[in-house]
C-alpha cells in the first residue's frame, strides 16, 4: 500500500507532466475496467432533523433552520418527481436523527420508494447490523457512511455533541454494515476538514482493510469538498481542483474496480473534466434540501450544501453521449434480498 | 476443407464459435455493431443492465432477434441470489439460457465455484440451460457436469485484465477430461490469445472488455471471429506441437535403420 510521505509527494507535486500521467494511468484503467459507462443517481432528502452538532453542516443541530420530515404522501410526489426524470438509483437521505427518523421511518421510506426505483441507497445515521441487516431485508442494496475525517483531534473539534461525536462507533460503522448482508457501501471523506494527504492515508488504509475481510461487498467511494455554507463562520482547508483530481486518478489505481462517485457540489466545467479519470457515478439535477423537488418553493429551501451543477438530467445524458460515455440508468434489478449463511457467518 | 462438427448447446447449433459480451460499450451503436460484424449467434447480458420498462436505450433492442440471449447473473454473491436473478430473467421473457457468475470478491471478481455448482443444480432442475462462469478446477468442473451444465466456461484470466491464457494449462485439462463444451471465457485481450485457446480445443471463446474498450469496436469484434475461427480450423488441422529447439527428426531410433558398415 501507498506510503505517506508518497501520498503527500503527489498531492503538493507542482510538476504537470506527473499530474497529466497520472491522468493517463486512471483513464486507462477506469476504461479497462468499467468501460466507458456512468451510471446516473439523485439523492432525496427525506428529513434534516438533526441530533448531532458538527460545525461545518447545515443542518446541525443548533442551527436554527426550519425542520421538516416527508410524510408518506410527499414522499410519494418527491419520488414520482425523480422516477419520471428516468433515475432508477436514488440515494435517501436525512440528517442524523435517532429520534425524529428511527429504523421504522426509514423502513417506511424504503417501502415506498421500492415502488418507483430498482436500486434504492441510504445515507442517515449510523446503526447497529441487526438494523442494518433489516433495511437490508426490507430491500436496500446500498449505505453511504462518510467517516467524515479520520484525524481524532479534528474529528472531536468539530463534532461537538451528539451521537457522531463517538469517533470510533462511526470508524466501525462499515463493519457493522458488512455484516449485515447489504451489498454496497459507499466511503468517503470530507476533504477540507482536516490535513488532506492524511486523511486520504488513513482512509486509503480503512478501504483495503475492508476490501480484504469483507470481500463481497461492492464499494465505492466519494470525496465531497467541504463548502462554506450562508450563515455559518466555519472556513474549511483549501482543496483546489489539481489536488482533488489527484486524488480522484491516485484512488484509481489504486484501487482498480472501486466505483468513484461525483456529486452536483463540484461545478459543471470540474465534472465535465474529470470524466473519463475514474467517476463512475454521478448524480443529476440534484436538489439538496427536504422537499426541494416539488414541496417547496427554492426560496424556502434549506439546503444541507450549495448545488454547483444545475444541469438537468437530459443535459447531463447529452453531455456523456457527446463526450463518448453510455449513460447508465439501470444497473441494478431488484430481487428479494435474503440473509444466508455465509452472510451471518461473517 | 476440414469439416468441423456444428458447435451445440442444448441442442441448439450455432455457426459462429465467438461469443460476445454486451457489457462497457460507450454506446449502442457500437454494441449493435459488433455484434454484426463479429457474426456472433450468442450473447450476453446482465440483467441488472436491462432496463425492462424503458424500450428506448432498452439493450435488448439492440440485439437482433437470430441471435441467442445469455442472461447472466451479475452481482450475484451466492447461489440462491443467481436462482433469484434467473427466475427474474425469465419472467422477464429473457427466456432460459442463463450464464452463472457468482462473486463474492469485488477486488479480483473472482467466481465462486462451490456456490456456482449449487446454483447450476437448482436451475438445471428447473429447465435452465446453464452455463456456468468457473475458475478452471477439475474437481469443480466435474460437480458442474454432474449438476446438469450445458457448457463450462473457465477464466482465461481475470475479468477485464486483457492478460488472455494465464490459466491455460489448467483449461486443457477441463479440455481433455470434460465432455461438455469448454467455453474460455474472462482476460482474453486479443485476438492472437483469442486462436491460442481455441487451437488447444477450446470448443468456444467469449470476450467483452477488450472489444467494447478498442477504438473501433466493430474491426476488434470482426478480427475476434476471424482468429476464432482460425483457431479451431487449426485445432482441427491437429496442430503440430511446438518444440524448444531444432530437433533431428531420428535421434533416438536412427541406429535401427542404419546399415552395419563392420562386418
Amino acid at each position: 500500500m501507498i506510503t505517506l510521505s508518497e501520498i503527500k509527494n503527489i498531492l503538493t507535486n507542482e510538476n504537470s507532466r506527473e499530474t497529466e500521467q497520472l491522468a493517463k494511468d486512471a483513464q486507462r484503467l477506469s476504461e479497462q475496467y468499467f468501460g466507458r459507462t456512468i451510471s446516473l443517481y439523485a439523492p432525496l432528502y427525506l428529513s434534516n432533523y438533526c441530533s448531532s452538532h458538527c460545525t461545518y453542516c447545515g443542518f446541525h443541530s443548533h442551527n436554527r433552520i426550519k425542520r421538516i420530515k416527508l410524510t408518506d404522501e410527499q414522499m410519494q410526489t418527491e419520488m414520482a418527481f425523480v422516477a419520471k426524470r428516468g433515475i432508477q438509483n436514488i440515494l435517501l437521505l436525512t440528517g442524523e436523527s435517532y429520534k425524529a427518523t428511527p429504523l421504522s421511518y426509514l423502513k417506511s421510506a424504503v417501502e415506498i420508494a421500492k415502488n418507483y426505483f430498482p436500486s434504492i441507497s441510504l445515507e442517515v445515521h449510523p446503526m447497529d447490523t441487526d438494523e442494518y441487516r433489516e433495511l437490508f431485508l426490507s430491500g436496500v442494496d446500498g449505505i453511504t457512511i462518510y467517516q467524515e475525517t479520520y484525524n481524532r483531534e479534528r474529528y472531536a473539534q468539530v463534532h461537538i455533541s451528539g451521537k457522531k461525536s463517538d469517533y470510533d462507533y462511526r470508524r466501525e460503522t462499515p463493519k457493522r454494515i458488512a455484516r449485515s448482508g447489504i451489498r454496497q457501501i459507499s466511503l468517503g471523506i470530507l476533504l477540507g476538514l482536516s490535513d488532506v494527504a492524511e486523511d486520504i492515508y488513513e482512509f486509503y488504509n480503512h478501504l483495503r482493510w475492508m476490501e480484504k475481510y469483507f470481500p463481497g461487498i461492492e464499494y465505492s467511494v466519494s470525496f465531497p469538498r467541504l463548502r462554506t455554507i450562508k450563515g455559518m463562520g466555519f472556513v474549511p482547508c483549501d482543496v483546489t481542483d489539481v489536488t482533488f483530481i489527484k486524488i480522484i486518478c491516485l484512488t484509481r489505481i489504486l484501487f482498480p474496480r472501486v466505483g468513484i462517485n461525483l456529486s452536483t457540489r463540484e461545478g459543471s466545467r470540474l465534472r465535465d473534466g474529470v470524466l473519463g479519470l475514474g467517476i463512475t457515478r454521478m448524480s443529476a439535477a440534484s436538489k439538496t434540501s427536504v422537499g426541494g423537488y416539488t414541496l417547496l418553493a427554492p426560496e424556502d429551501q434549506e439546503p444541507q450544501f450549495d448545488i454547483q451543477d444545475e444541469r438537468s438530467v437530459e443535459e447531463i445524458v447529452q453531455l456523456l453521449k457527446t463526450k463518448n460515455f453510455d449513460p447508465v440508468f439501470t444497473d441494478w434489478r431488484r430481487i428479494e434480498n435474503k440473509v444466508t449463511d455465509a452472510i451471518i457467518k461473517k | 476443407m476440414l469439416q468441423d462438427s456444428p458447435f451445440t448447446i442444448a441442442g441448439r447449433e450455432f455457426k459462429n464459435r465467438f461469443l460476445l459480451g454486451t457489457g462497457k460499450f460507450k454506446n449502442k451503436t457500437d454494441l449493435s455493431d459488433s455484434i454484426a460484424a463479429s457474426g456472433t449467434e450468442l450473447v450476453t447480458v446482465a440483467l441488472r443492465r436491462i432496463d425492462l420498462e424503458r424500450h428506448q436505450e432498452n439493450i435488448l433492442e439492440y440485439i437482433p432477434k437470430h441471435v441467442t440471449l445469455l442472461t447472466n447473473t451479475s452481482g450475484a454473491r451466492n447461489a440462491q441470489e443467481a436462482v433469484r436473478i434467473a427466475h427474474l430473467a425469465r419472467e422477464a421473457g429473457c427466456g432460459n439460457w442463463i450464464k452463472i457468475e457468482v462473486i463474492n470478491d469485488s477486488k479480483y471478481l473472482l467466481p465462486d465455484n462451490n456456490e456456482t455448482i449449487k446454483a447450476t443444480e437448482i436451475l438445471a432442475k428447473e429447465n435452465f440451460v446453464v452455463l456456468p462462469y468457473m475458475y478452471p478446477d477439475l474437481y469443480a468442473a466435474r460437480e458442474l457436469v454432474k449438476a446438469g451444465a450445458a457448457t463450462v466456461m473457465p477464466l482465461g484470466s481475470l475479468i477485464g485484465s486483457n492478460q488472455g491464457l494465464k490459466t491455460k494449462e489448467f483449461i486443457k485439462i477441463l479440455i481433455d477430461e470434460i465432455d461438455l463444451p469448454i467455453v474460455v471465457d474472462a482476460g482474453i485481450g486479443s485476438p492472437s490469445q483469442a486462436a491460442e485457446a481455441m487451437e488447444m480445443g477450446a470448443a468456444a471463446l467469449l470476450a467483452n472488455t477488450a472489444v467494447a474498450t478498442a477504438g473501433n469496436p466493430a474491426g476488434l469484434a470482426k478480427a475476434f471471429s476471424l482468429a476464432v475461427a482460425a483457431g479451431r480450423l487449426a485445432y482441427l488441422s491437429k496442430l503440430p506441437q511446438q518444440k524448444v529447439s531444432a530437433e533431428a527428426s531420428s535421434a533416438l531410433t536412427g541406429f535401427l535403420f542404419e546399415h552395419d558398415h563392420s562386418q
